[in-house]
């Protein structure tokens, strides 16, 4: 029974973290609807989040969309059906590894390097000096976050879509003989705007987990250094899960019909 | 008869199982120099933040210029922490801002004129022109606490709170902070209160004295009566002496 009994025990404090978390999403997202607002600090994130995750981002999928289009080939090959390379590898890049994979490549560099930023300024006082500036910290450092994640997402993914596309095509003309023209326009044939649109929705909710869990982890860091690594630990593990779960509903909701 | 600037009557704060604050009453003068001594972990900090409504006490009455401050929030709350400048025991720099931008951070007006305002504040602590595009990172110990020092008197706020202001500085260094504190509070005719370890600190600083320990102000009096005191507490803590009533969390008898 002892199991269950702790089980049972958690669900309380599950619940009310859960609750703390939204009131926290609420709180960000209400002061984003009210000035004063600081688009100096919406712009710096964006370049943080956005620009500077570029390269991660590209690597990442030219190097998937390879070897996806790689493993495609040697699949298919086993029933004659080698020719799908070009349609499978669109549709696996552009609705499932362009976001995910991108989404959490940005979660491993941005939500880590937030909740440690805030993390440090918690345990430093900065956020408590920011207080007795007259300024809110949600404000000034939460609502841009989320803001900036929110709006970069959907172009890295984009770029991220792209560039695997380009990985498996460059892998299959190069490598396992395919016509270039005939690659991308059969490329071009099988990608549905449907599977882009849902695309940029994922990598927009993408976004949102990674700059919430970052901010929320890093706003409620204390105990020193091993606090805010624990933080940090926090915020990347509970943002990768968002990501693989809300990807699941999208999936499910865009695609289960 | 004068209202106090601030006073504080039976504020109370627990954390967990542990009571750090238990009935404090305290009042502090226009104009005057308070300072709080009191071993580490006696909620010394905790006092200065439940004023600046950083914490909320659990029960008790705070009032600043005959005002009730418990329970403010919203603008009145901002209007209440307009009256304070506090500099943070390790500054609290923001570490991302360089210099200048740390100073004029509450203040308003045009790129230049803040600027212009940082480099006059830097001047009142002894630092110039040159460190205002530095980062906060590029400074020794003591030019970041000078740095937070000219960005706590900026606004001009008739209050400034001072949490252990020359922790971490070599004695020389906390010896110009210490009279800085004194010609600024002087100067500037701001009502200060500041929480400490450092006797030569309290010496510099103090126009009063009170010690905290148990939770409750146990002592209180002009800096001129602070070593003929015969509490024994208070005469422990200004000797810095290991025998006496006050004893280490865990330490044997």
């Amino acid at each position: 029974m002892k199991p269950f009994v702790a089980i049972g025990a958690s669900v309380p404090g599950g619940l009310a973290a859960v609750g703390r978390l939204a009131r926290f999403a609420v709180t960000a997202l209400m002061r984003l609807l009210q000035p004063p607002w600081y688009p100096a600090q919406w712009l710096q994130q964006m370049l943080v989040i956005g620009w500077l995750s570029l390269p991660v981002v590209g690597l990442t999928a030219i190097f998937t969309g390879s070897a996806l289009a790689q493993q495609i080939f040697i699949g298919g090959s086993r029933f004659n059906a080698a020719s799908t390379v070009p349609a499978v590898t669109v549709i696996g890049v552009v609705r499932e590894l362009g976001p995910v994979l991108g989404g959490l490549m940005v979660a491993g560099r941005v939500a880590s390097a937030m909740a440690a930023e805030l993390g440090t300024m918690r345990v430093t006082e900065q956020i408590d000096a920011l207080v007795t500036l007259r300024t809110d910290p949600f404000r000034w450092l939460v609502a841009p976050r989320i803001l900036a994640a929110v709006l970069v997402m959907p172009f890295l993914v984009l770029v991220s879509n792209a560039l695997g596309v380009m990985g498996g095509w460059l892998l299959a003309t190069q490598r396992l003989g395919f016509n270039s023209a005939q690659y991308l326009a059969t490329t071009a044939r099988y990608l549905e705007a449907d599977d882009v649109i849902s695309s940029l929705v994922k990598a927009g909710v993408f976004g949102f987990f990674i700059a919430l869990m970052g901010c929320y982890h890093g706003y409620h860091s204390g105990g020193g250094a091993a606090g805010v690594g624990k933080a940090t630990t926090n915020a990347v593990v509970s943002s990768f899960i968002l990501i693989l779960l809300s990807n699941l509903v999208i999936t499910v909701i865009v695609f289960g019909s | 008869m004068t209202t106090p600037r601030i006073e504080l009557a039976g504020v109370a704060k627990r954390f967990g199982s542990r009571q750090v604050l238990a009935g404090v009453d305290l009042a502090v003068m226009p104009g005057e120099s308070l300072v709080i001594i009191g071993g580490s972990g006696t909620g010394k900090s905790v006092t200065l933040k439940i004023i600046l409504g950083l914490i909320a006490p659990d029960a008790g009455s705070i009032k600043v210029d005959g005002q009730e401050v418990v329970g403010l929030n919203g603008a009145a709350l901002d209007a209440h922490r307009a009256r304070f400048g506090m500099l943070f025991q390790g500054g609290a720099l923001f570490d991302s801002l360089p210099v200048w931008r740390n100073v004029s951070f509450a203040l308003g007006g045009s790129i230049a004129a803040r600027r212009a305002s940082a480099v006059a504040n830097l001047a009142l602590v002894g630092l110039g022109a040159d460190v205002a595009d530095l980062k906060p990172a590029e400074l020794s110990g003591g030019m970041q606490k000078r740095v937070a020092l000219a960005r706590a008197i900026a606004a001009r706020p008739p209050i400034i709170f001072f949490d252990e202001p020359t922790a971490g500085l070599d004695p020389i260094t906390a010896a110009v902070i210490n009279d800085l504190i004194r010609e600024l509070t002087t100067d500037l005719k701001i009502t200060a209160v500041t929480i400490t370890h450092d006797m030569h600190s309290v010496r510099t600083v103090a126009d009063r004295v009170a010690m905290l320990h148990g939770g409750t102000i146990i002592w209180q009096g002009p800096l001129a009566s602070l070593d003929g005191c015969d509490n024994a507490y208070v005469r422990q803590f200004i000797t810095g002496s290991a025998h006496g009533p006050i004893r280490m969390p865990g330490a044997q008898r």
